[in-house]
């Protein structure tokens, strides 16, 4: 008994700080999740779905930061339920207003997260977006008690509302035992910041088996069924503003209008503009109340049973999905690499022996080969996220731009699906959203402009995402006016840069890439401070991809980014210098030829340059550029056999002396600077098939360095 | 005296050695910054990088940094075969390893053993040093140099961690 006692003040003791990190990344991933939905929502006829599935985001984050103590968070998500909680009852109706709202608060909510993981970006005031919510919570939550009065007066023995607190009736049944709801009563004794309840009916069931209470609450409705479906089934309880026919007018057959839930009741007079809604409130009630309402229950009930449907399918996908950190993947790929290797070397160690006489020992291992591969795969693609992780924040990007810029533009998204590894992903987002927003300020027209020059009205934007061989290649296109080729003919002859009036579009669109280049006439806060399109190059770059450029006048503008699907594997051409190995990024390597006498020529005492089509390009000596030891043949005077592989990097070329191309493979990149520090003209390190370690040329490095 | 004690008083001095020679000399090195001793095998060569780092190997898939402390200290001869010994440290947060002439033992030794080293010019900044121990029976008393391995390894003089990191360090 000691024992269990002594546990349980060590569990509460427990540090939270360790579930931080999934609350942060549970709650970013709700955020993003709210956005993409209220994005999508339609407005005029939101689904039930979507309006639960918002509603859930925000109580979940709401519940997370009350557990962790983020208040916060906690009292911006609570206004925010309460907000959602009477839409996704119809007892508000969504406009374009709450969308806005409920948008800004995601922001600042995300901003308030970033605080509490140690960011120290500034919090937006909080007090006016929370009474904008609130306002617009009460628009139509306001009217029924104002109107409740005129309808007909409170019992008088009802005390006067405490402040913040509705009073509520609540309905319970059809229960089969009236003193089942006589538990909810004990839940307000247990919680006093509940309020009160009171019985209106005595104790009995009505003859619908109803039972009814008169509840005075400061929660919100979500509150109220959260806490009284551990006792009754959530959709066995009704809650609606308390008037006093609700309590009052029994019900001999068939329930009153009152009665008849919130479901679609009051949508006539919420379907107006709140604080419209709030000046016709009382006639408007009386009309409504009146109504007769027995087809109101009709299609709340097929809107319940689609919520819990929803609520069962997100509990199987949770349940179909784990998360693991990053590093356990990472390890797992690396003994995977490991692993691969081992099984390189026993096939060579195998290779020669008689497939006669060991032929069950060579099967072996050509199924741990074809193993290998597959696991190897399988592995890898752990890592894979598809590019809707990146693609997601778009609409919303494109949504604020457009209000910004005042201009019509539409976003198409093509091959979400496609995946990329999941280092690249996070390092591509600001690229692209650069590209995304450049096409949104600079590509598309005005809308004006549009209609003027014989296009439709709405712009479009198009993102797609597609494999290619080895690689992902991304795509930003817009139908706008294109570049403009004399304006950046101009303006890169204001900056100093070559320019001649005969150059070709591709190499007038490659001046864009420049550094602090931007033809936009104004610079905006969108974009146009000319910090851009070469610090998309270079990051790209970075990551061992390309961009591109294309461009027709009138009819828009494309960026063609180009990537490797993983920076953990990478093509590369093993190369022989002197007895050493390394290894040339395939994407970088041009061509291979033999070197012919008198093919390399000298400029100055120690330059020496190659043609090669009509190109001079500079000599490097790879084994003089590492320094690598000579070979005794070559000491014996044997002429060496060289070959000029010509690399490219950032579009300069280099022609690079080695001895012998051993072959083209895959290699697990390995990185060097975990334990030694940066070395000049290599990029990483990889494991051959021998065990050994081979370096991985950084050729952007030695071409820039040999070109300088 | 109860247990509990006693295991505190042990634990809170560092005082196990792993000895190990350099030449005619004798070092030792908290034996809880080794974590594995192995051959000299297949080094690849890095440009540019100083003689006494011979290169990187790869350990089990990490890439590992080799050191050889009798090219760096000018001690015994420079010879690689299979008796060849590499001690795999964890200094730092990285691995590195380090070459020596063999590997001794492991010694326990008590604060009365070790005194400060005394102050001298050599190619071993004193500052690496930790002190020096006394160890064996009176008249075949050996004296062990205490290694700070781990300042030593991370030191710019020995190049392996960035520059800018050793300053950061500092």
């Amino acid at each position: 008994m000691g024992e269990v006692s002594n546990q349980g003040l060590q569990g509460g003791e427990f540090d939270l700080t360790q579930f931080y990190a999934v609350f942060f990344e549970e709650a970013g991933e709700n955020l993003a999740n709210m956005e993409s939905l209220l994005i999508d929502i339609d407005i005029d006829a939101p689904s039930d779905e979507d309006l639960n599935a918002v509603f859930r985001v925000a109580h979940s984050i709401k519940g997370g930061a009350a557990t962790f103590g983020f208040s916060d968070v906690t009292n911006l998500t609570h206004e925010l339920e309460t907000l959602l909680d009477r839409v996704r009852r119809h007892e508000l109706t969504l406009n374009s207003s709450m969308v806005d709202v409920l948008l800004e608060a995601g922001d600042v909510v995300r901003a308030q997260l970033a605080r509490h993981q140690g960011s120290t970006t500034d919090i937006p005031e909080t007090s006016d977006l929370v009474g904008r919510i609130k306002l617009l919570a009460s628009g139509a939550a306001l009217e029924p008690r104002k109107a409740a009065p005129a309808a007909a007066p409170a019992p008088a023995d009802l005390a006067p509302l405490p402040a913040g607190s509705r009073r509520l009736a609540v309905r319970v049944g059809p229960l089969a035992d009236g003193k089942v709801a006589d538990n909810l009563a004990e839940l307000f004794r247990d919680i006093p910041s509940l309020g009160t309840i009171a019985p209106a009916d005595g104790g009995n069931l009505d003859p619908g088996g109803f039972r009814r209470f008169v509840v005075e609450t400061p929660s919100p409705d979500s509150e109220l069924i959260e806490l009284f479906s551990f006792h009754v089934a959530r959709e066995q309880v009704f809650i609606e503003p308390y008037t006093a026919a609700a309590a009052t007018v029994q019900v001999p057959a068939s329930p009153a209008p009152a009665q008849d839930d919130g479901f679609g009741f009051f949508v006539d007079i919420a379907a107006l503009p709140p604080r419209a809604a709030a000046e016709t409130a009382a006639p408007a009630t009386a009309a409504t109340a009146a109504a007769p309402g027995p087809a109101a229950p009709a299609p709340a009930r097929p809107a319940e049973a689609k919520q819990r449907a929803d609520k069962s399918g997100a509990a199987n996908l949770d349940s179909n999905t784990l998360r693991v950190s990053v590093e356990r993947v990472d390890q797992l790929i690396n003994l995977v690499g490991e692993l691969v290797i081992t099984q390189a070397m026993l096939t060579q160690q195998v290779k020669d022996l008689d497939p006669a006489q060991f032929r069950p020992l060579l099967g072996g291992v050509t199924d741990l080969e074809r193993n290998t591969r597959h696991l190897q795969e399988a592995v890898m693609s752990i890592r894979m996220i598809p590019m809707s992780f990146v693609f997601n924040r778009f609409p919303r990007l494109i949504r604020d731009l457009a209000a910004k810029l005042d201009k019509k533009i539409e976003l198409k998204m093509v091959g979400e699906a496609t995946e990329l590894d999941k280092g690249l992903i996070e390092k591509i987002i600001d690229p692209l959203t650069h590209l995304v927003r450049n096409s949104a300020d600079h590509g598309l027209e005005t809308a004006a402009k549009r209609l003027a020059a014989g296009k439709s009205e709405t712009g479009t934007i198009t993102l797609s995402a597609s494999h290619q061989g080895g690689s992902i290649l991304i795509e930003v296109r817009d139908d706008g006016a294109g570049l403009n080729r004399e304006r950046i003919l101009a303006k890169a002859a204001e900056r100093g840069l070559p320019v001649r009036d005969d150059m070709t579009d591709a190499e007038v669109w490659a001046l864009i890439w420049e550094a602090g280049f931007s033809t936009a006439d104004t610079v905006s806060d969108v974009s146009g401070r000319g910090v851009g399109m070469d610090v998309v190059r270079r990051n790209i770059a970075a990551l061992g991809g390309t961009a591109e450029l294309d461009s027709v006048q009138g009819q828009g503008t494309r960026v063609c980014v180009r990537l490797p699907l993983t920076l953990a594997i990478m093509d590369g051409m093993s190369i022989g210098v002197g007895g050493e190995t390394y290894i040339l990024p395939l994407a970088s390597v041009i061509e291979s030829f033999q070197v012919e006498p008198g093919m390399i020529q000298t400029v100055g005492s120690n330059g020496r340059v190659v043609k090669v089509r009509d190109e001079y390009m500079p000599v490097v000596s790879l084994g003089e550029e590492f320094n690598v030891p000579q070979l005794a043949s070559e000491e014996s005077g044997k002429p060496p056999n060289e070959i000029l592989v010509i690399i490219e990097a950032e579009g300069k070329r280099l022609a690079a002396i080695v001895d012998e191309l051993l072959g083209q493979h895959q290699v697990v990149v390995k990185n060097l600077e975990s334990n030694y520090r940066r070395v000049r003209d290599i990029s990483g390190a990889t494991i051959l098939g021998d065990g050994h370690v081979a370096l991985i040329i950084d050729v952007s490095s030695l071409v820039k360095r040999a070109r300088h | 005296m109860g247990m509990m004690e006693q295991f505190a008083e042990t634990a809170v001095k560092p005082s196990e050695y792993l000895t190990f020679r350099l030449g005619n000399e004798e070092y030792g090195i908290d034996i809880l910054k080794v974590q594995e001793i192995r051959g000299y095998d297949a080094v690849t060569r890095i440009a540019g990088a100083p003689d006494f780092l011979k290169g990187v190997i790869n350990l089990r898939g990490v890439i590992v940094p080799i050191v050889d402390l009798r090219l760096k200290f000018q001690l015994g001869e420079v010879r690689y075969d299979e008796f060849t010994v590499v001690v795999i440290l964890n200094v730092a947060g990285r691995i590195v390893g380090a070459v020596v002439d063999s590997v001794s033992d492991v010694l326990e030794l008590s604060a009365e053993q070790i005194r400060v080293a005394p102050e001298f010019n050599s190619l071993l900044d004193a500052n690496f040093i930790t002190g020096l121990g006394t160890v064996g029976s009176e008249e075949r008393a050996r004296m062990l140099i205490l290694l700070d391995i781990e300042k030593l390894m991370t030191s710019a003089e020995m190049g392996i961690v960035a520059e800018e990191e050793t300053l950061a360090a500092a």
